[in-house]
């Protein structure tokens, strides 16, 4: 796909990704707007995934281990075509399928409920491995945030998907220095994360997380990377897309209020 | 007859549901030689996952398989399925309502000489917490084997308790499993022993020595508890004495407690189990007198 339409899908995907955190007056806007290049590139290029297959387990597959991050999936999901989008507009209330945190047996095209942290990523150690034992060439997805990356749990994961030699896993970390009590490195320092993820035996690839030509080719090169996952190393901006939500941790769970997000979207539309 | 472990039973199990299923597979925790769960190694090593010693992964990723369409069988011993990865089992499996059996070995005091770090008696509690978790205590060899079999063709979330030691057979051979339902094993009066897994065999030998003798219930199902049975055992005697090698709190005890209270029923109700303390190394038979949970203990309750 063009970059042009892309980044079209990707203006769409962060307009909705406001109007339901407006409008539920609660959500994570800031690590959601910072996941929607690299989400938009899974959903509209990398991923083997259309309305015919959506059902089934049949296609690759993504794992949205940051599950804060669901207005993205949902609005990306919206973007596809694979719900209404006026949907989107129920997102956190009362008798929604769109729970504050992804339920895969409410939303068709979640593929893993998510929420706690660290989780996701063995989820998608266990459907990589299912593929391997069905012989077949889906890949799976696993988007992490870096704070995410604090949990033992990953590195539990991580170790097993080498030792399982799950190349057809590529696990994403949206890399933006942000969690909720301030910067990663000062909170819990958890980085060089490339070092690490290449002393746990993956492959790894650093790039721009709002370049979808380094996203392209990084997902070309994790699918030619064989008997090891890979890892890309996304760098990001927390809250990308609006000016004053950009590389602010307060923007991480919080929702605007009118003019704000008036603002945001008039910041979005003249892009 | 010679006495038989529990988790021997999910061994042999697993070797006959590997062979009848494909989409069965089984994970461990580097436990595999003590839960059993490698006898599915001898069927089909690519589908047996050692996880290595990290279980909170080992929960999760069995998730990911069942999200795939296959039945995943995670074993490690009770406490570190059901404490250490309690938040997986809980997130990433009872959430879901994915197709995960929790076989657990080597819970209770029974586990003996290794000690309270090792002896699990909150796992029933945990487990009967989460919404449509189905908890199951096999009794013996037969049973165990039945019940682990019956689990893999139950849809959703699952958790088996298995023991570490030798237990005699005391189903009969035409004996028929049915998840969710108590069994009577003896027809008595004025006391009902209502027992779960290696506690049927106390509670039988309890039946032996009391002079008026006591119905006995296994009850091998904990949740979905058979609640009727309950109704009319406590209809039909004046008390109830609940036995489990667990804590008072939250198992067995606790099931039937709130049954009998929600009934509104004058039945009184004795709990035998773990007092609210930590268990200690010991030879399992020392720890049973010790813990006031052997035969002894129950005739004794009975009494009260």
């Amino acid at each position: 796909m063009e970059n042009k339409e892309l980044s079209y899908h990707a203006k769409n995907i962060r307009k909705n990704i406001l109007k339901q955190v407006y409008q539920a007056q609660s959500g994570h806007p800031g690590g959601s707007l910072g996941a929607a290049d690299i989400i938009t590139m899974l959903y509209f290029e990398e991923m083997n995934i259309n309305a015919e297959n959506l059902d089934t387990i049949n296609r690759d597959r993504f794992v949205l281990s940051k599950g804060h991050a669901s207005p993205c999936l949902y609005a990306a999901l919206a973007e596809k075509g694979f719900m209404p989008e006026e949907e989107l507009l129920t997102f956190r209330a009362i008798n929604s399928k769109l729970q504050g945190h992804p339920n895969m047996n409410y939303v068709k095209g979640v593929d893993m409920s998510t929420g706690s942290l660290g989780q996701g990523v063995s989820c998608a150690v266990g459907m990589a491995l299912a593929n391997k034992l069905d012989k077949n060439d889906y890949r799976v997805y696993a988007l992490l945030g870096d704070g995410e990356c604090q949990e033992g749990q990953v590195w539990e994961a991580t170790m097993s998907a080498a030792h399982y030699k799950l190349d057809n896993l590529c696990i994403i970390v949206d890399a933006n220095n942000l969690q909720i009590d301030g910067h990663v490195s000062d909170v819990m320092n958890v980085y060089p994360l490339d070092d690490k993820f290449k002393a746990f035996n993956c492959h790894t690839i650093c790039v721009d997380g709002h370049n979808f030509d380094e996203l392209r080719s990084a997902f070309k090169e994790a699918r030619e990377v064989k008997g090891k996952p890979t890892v890309i190393i996304a760098k990001t901006v927390k809250g990308k897309g609006v000016s004053f939500m950009e590389d602010q941790a307060g923007w991480h769970g919080v929702a605007p209020n009118e003019q704000q997000y008036h603002d945001a979207i008039k910041e979005l539309e003249a892009e | 007859m010679a006495k038989i472990a529990t988790r021997i039973a999910y061994g042999d199990a697993l070797k006959e549901l590997l062979q009848e299923n494909p989409n069965i597979v089984v994970l461990d925790a580097d436990l595999a030689g003590s839960t059993k769960s490698g006898e599915a190694k001898k069927v089909d090593p690519s589908r047996h996952f050692d996880m290595g010693i990290a279980e909170g992964n080992m929960m999760s990723v069995a998730a990911g398989l069942a999200a795939s369409g296959k039945i995943a069988f995670a074993s490690s011993f009770a406490m570190f399925a059901t404490g250490r990865a309690y938040e997986q089992i809980r997130n990433s499996i009872g959430y879901t309502n994915l197709n995960v059996k929790v076989c657990a070995s080597h819970a209770g005091i029974s586990v003996g000489e290794d000690g309270a770090s090792h002896q699990c008696i909150e796992d029933i509690s945990l487990m009967r917490g989460i919404p449509g978790m189905k908890v199951i205590v096999p009794c013996d060899y037969n049973e165990a084997k039945q019940a682990v079999k019956a689990v893999a063709y139950t849809d959703g979330p699952c958790y088996v308790r298995l023991g570490r030691s030798g237990v005699e057979t005391v189903t009969s051979d035409d004996y028929k499993f049915e998840l969710g339902k108590g069994v009577v094993l003896k027809e008595g009066s004025k006391v009902a022993l209502v027992a779960t897994g290696l506690m049927v065999q106390e509670a039988l030998e309890a039946y032996d020595k009391m002079e008026v003798k006591p119905t006995v219930v296994n009850m091998h199902t904990i949740k979905p508890i058979d609640a009727d049975l309950i109704k009319q055992l406590a209809a039909n005697h004046d008390t109830i004495v609940t036995c489990e090698e667990h804590s008072i709190i939250g198992g067995l005890g606790s099931a039937v407690a709130e049954v009998l209270a929600e009934a509104g029923t004058p039945c009184k109700l004795v709990r035998v189990g773990i007092q609210d303390t930590f268990g200690e190394s010991g030879k399992p038979n020392e720890l049973f007198e010790k813990y006031h949970i052997d035969a002894d203990a129950i005739v004794q309750a009975a009494s009260k």
